[in-house]
């Protein structure tokens, strides 16, 4: 009896186990975002907006797509890390992250390498997807930004003189830095100041009282919501009235809680504004976004959620879970319908977007004009 | 440099030293009579923060009632730190509190983490503190002038505790010699965690004050003040109450004074904290004011 017991338990085991290689297959769809540290606000708003997307589209070829997060905390080495674990223990087959120019480069010759596709869903700066075959990104790029941004300066804001705060710890501001300087000095405007800090900053004072006796006619700020809110901040409690012009990384909620009152009036050149979609699915997205959290989404929830629908249209069209082929049919992606506008990819990894200009108003952040590449 | 610009900086200046002063002397203090560098104070900090804002938003609280309050829960943090992590390894080797003095803040750091999460969070600032405050071609908030003046009458508070009181002197003489002080018949235990909940009291403070500055609180905000609150005590003099207050105006002033005069070097403002504690490691280990007592 005893051994027809064990027996039948040996069994039971076996077809159990054999039973599980039969199941459901899944596509497994890795995650870096910055969940934590100082950029927290991109990774959570993206990864929201992700995770609705996949509630609005949860199948591709026929299977469900599995998400797997790992938290990049803001940083380049965790960034790599996550990316080697998603890879390698996880086995996803393609990555959608980092949130951040400077992280998501540290990440990337890792998938690159691994023949992974990675889809970058706010990494502006230009060399993300440089010299890469495996890496995409569903934003504009800084070169870009940096134009836009000094034709408003020079244009709207009338600006002749111009003063930077940069942030040298990250490669998205020294760029971004760089193009807008270049933008305003070849139409005929002057950098008057340029002063330097490090994300993790809180004490402006110093680089404050360097800019004032210049008398700039704008401030601009390429840098992440935090420092842009603490900057500005100070600014103002020092007496700068100064009109301040930031990037896109200025789209955080953090942005007016931090900064209260004296954030009111900083335009920002940035992805996306609900009042400007204009795509069927863009309607959709902000309908359920809108009922699910009482709040219109923002650029990082909808360019997570582009992110996550570009890498399945992709997927549709290579017919396959196969990197390279996935990364063909992401090179050969055009006019996607996304929710931030007509997304197409080139053989480069970069879109060309339309940019938003928005501006802090009443505590909130309003649109104000697009401009198209 | 105009001379409304150098006021200018030194108000901030003075206003920052008086910060790492407040957390310095609290360094120095569980120093001075368990000789161990409590890693986690910068971690006390943070909470005292968290502890105020909570008060304000979940439970509604003036301001100055929330403030008091979290001062007072992060005193008792301070008490259950020493109870639960230190007092179990008072007889072990040094090593081994160093240890659990970095794991405890990890602790710190990843608890809040988990609990409050992990964006940036608002501070609320009453507007008798930020109140913008200008004379001529001077801008100030009145925060800064606030800042030293509580800090002074906090230091003095405490001076007179240290100086003048039975618990006081319970501490110095646990910090000239703690077995002879046993000896005496005096409960050591409980005067370490008196020591603990003053510092720690201080840190709550500062920190909120700190917080009141740069108004965004994270789990990871103590990390930076907190080093620098360490570079000030050791730069005072570890072990010594004046020092550590000396040591913390002495590095507000150099951090922002360079800075002002150098501007092209802000990018590099935390490495000079760093530096001095080089420089002071090397030429003069036992601070400006000397430790307390030759070891």
């Amino acid at each position: 009896m005893k051994k027809v017991f064990v027996l039948s338990i040996i069994g039971f085991a076996v077809i159990f186990f054999a039973a599980g290689s039969f199941g459901a297959e899944t596509v497994r769809v890795g995650g870096v975002m910055a969940m934590t540290g100082a950029v927290a606000a991109y990774g959570q708003d993206a990864w929201t907006g992700i995770q609705l997307a996949k509630e609005m589209v949860p199948t591709v070829l026929g299977k469900q797509v599995e998400l797997v997060l790992v938290d990049s905390k803001s940083d380049k080495i965790e960034t790599a890390n996550a990316v080697s674990r998603l890879i390698e223990k996880e086995k996803v087959i393609a990555i959608l992250g980092e949130n951040t120019s400077g992280n998501t480069m540290a990440g990337a010759p890792i998938a690159e390498k691994a023949m992974v596709p990675m889809v970058a869903s706010s990494a502006t700066n230009p060399m993300v997807t440089q010299g890469k075959k495996y890496v995409f990104r569903t934003c504009f790029i800084d070169p870009y930004q940096g134009e836009i941004a000094a034709k408003y300066a020079f244009n709207e804001l009338k600006a002749k003189t111009a003063a930077l705060i940069v942030d040298k710890s990250q490669d998205f501001s020294v760029g971004l830095a760089k193009f807008f300087k270049d933008a305003f000095t070849k139409m005929g405007g002057k950098i008057v100041a340029e002063t330097f800090c490090v994300t993790e900053d809180k004490d402006f004072s110093a680089q404050i009282s360097f800019i004032k006796p210049t008398n700039p006619d704008v401030i601009y700020e390429p840098l992440y919501y935090s420092p842009v809110a603490l900057f500005t901040k100070q600014a103002r409690e020092l007496g700068m009235k100064t009109p301040v012009l930031s990037c896109d990384g200025a789209q955080a909620d953090e942005l007016i809680q931090i900064g209260g009152k004296e954030v009111e009036g900083v335009a920002f050149t940035g992805h996306f504004h609900a009042k400007a979609a204009t795509t069927m699915l863009a309607k959709d997205f902000i309908a359920r976004f809108k009922e699910k959290y009482k709040t219109e989404p923002n650029s990082f929830h909808a360019l997570g959620a582009d992110s996550y629908f570009i890498l399945l249209d992709a997927i549709t069209r290579a017919k396959s879970t196969e990197g390279p082929k996935i990364r063909n049919a992401l090179a050969t992606t055009k006019n996607f319908e996304g929710i931030t506008g007509k997304i197409s990819i080139g053989e480069d990894g970069n879109a060309e977007k339309t940019m938003v200009i928005m501006v802090v108003k009443d505590g909130k952040f309003e649109y104000l004009t697009s401009v198209n590449p | 440099m105009t001379f409304s610009g150098f006021l200018q900086q030194f108000i901030n200046a003075i206003s920052l030293g008086s910060l790492y002063a407040l957390v310095a002397i609290g360094y120095t203090m569980v120093y001075g009579v368990l000789r161990l560098i409590n890693f986690a104070h910068g971690d006390v900090l943070m909470a005292g923060c968290y502890f105020a804002f909570y008060g304000m938003l979940v439970f509604s609280l003036p301001w100055w009632v929330s403030f008091s309050i979290a001062i007072l829960l992060t005193a008792l943090l301070g008490i259950l730190i020493d109870r639960g992590a230190y007092l179990p390894v008072r007889k072990a080797p040094r090593i081994s509190a160093l240890i659990t003095a970095i794991g405890l803040s990890f602790l710190l750091e990843s608890l809040a983490l988990v609990i409050f999460g992990g964006r940036v969070k608002p501070f609320h600032r009453p507007s008798i503190f930020g109140q913008v405050i200008q004379s001529g071609d001077l801008y100030f908030i009145a925060l800064n002038l606030w800042i030293p003046a509580i800090t002074s009458l906090l230091i003095l508070l405490l001076l007179i505790v240290v100086y003048r009181t039975k618990v006081g002197m319970s501490m110095r003489a646990i910090a000239r010699d703690m077995t002879t002080v046993r000896l005496m018949g005096v409960d050591v235990n409980r005067i370490t965690s008196i020591t603990f909940a003053l510092g720690s009291a201080m840190a709550g403070a500062g920190g909120i004050m700190w917080a009141l500055k740069y108004p965004q609180i994270d789990p990871y905000m103590g990390i930076i003040p907190g080093l620098k609150a360490f570079v000030a005590a050791v730069l005072g003099g570890i072990g010594n109450v004046i020092g550590a207050a000396l040591g913390g105006l002495l590095l507000g002033v150099l951090e922002v004074m360079i800075i002002a005069f150098l501007p092209s070097l802000a990018g590099y403002k935390d490495a000079i904290a760093f530096l001095i504690l080089i420089l002071i490691l090397l030429f003069r280990p036992t601070g400006l004011m000397g430790e307390r007592l030759p070891v």
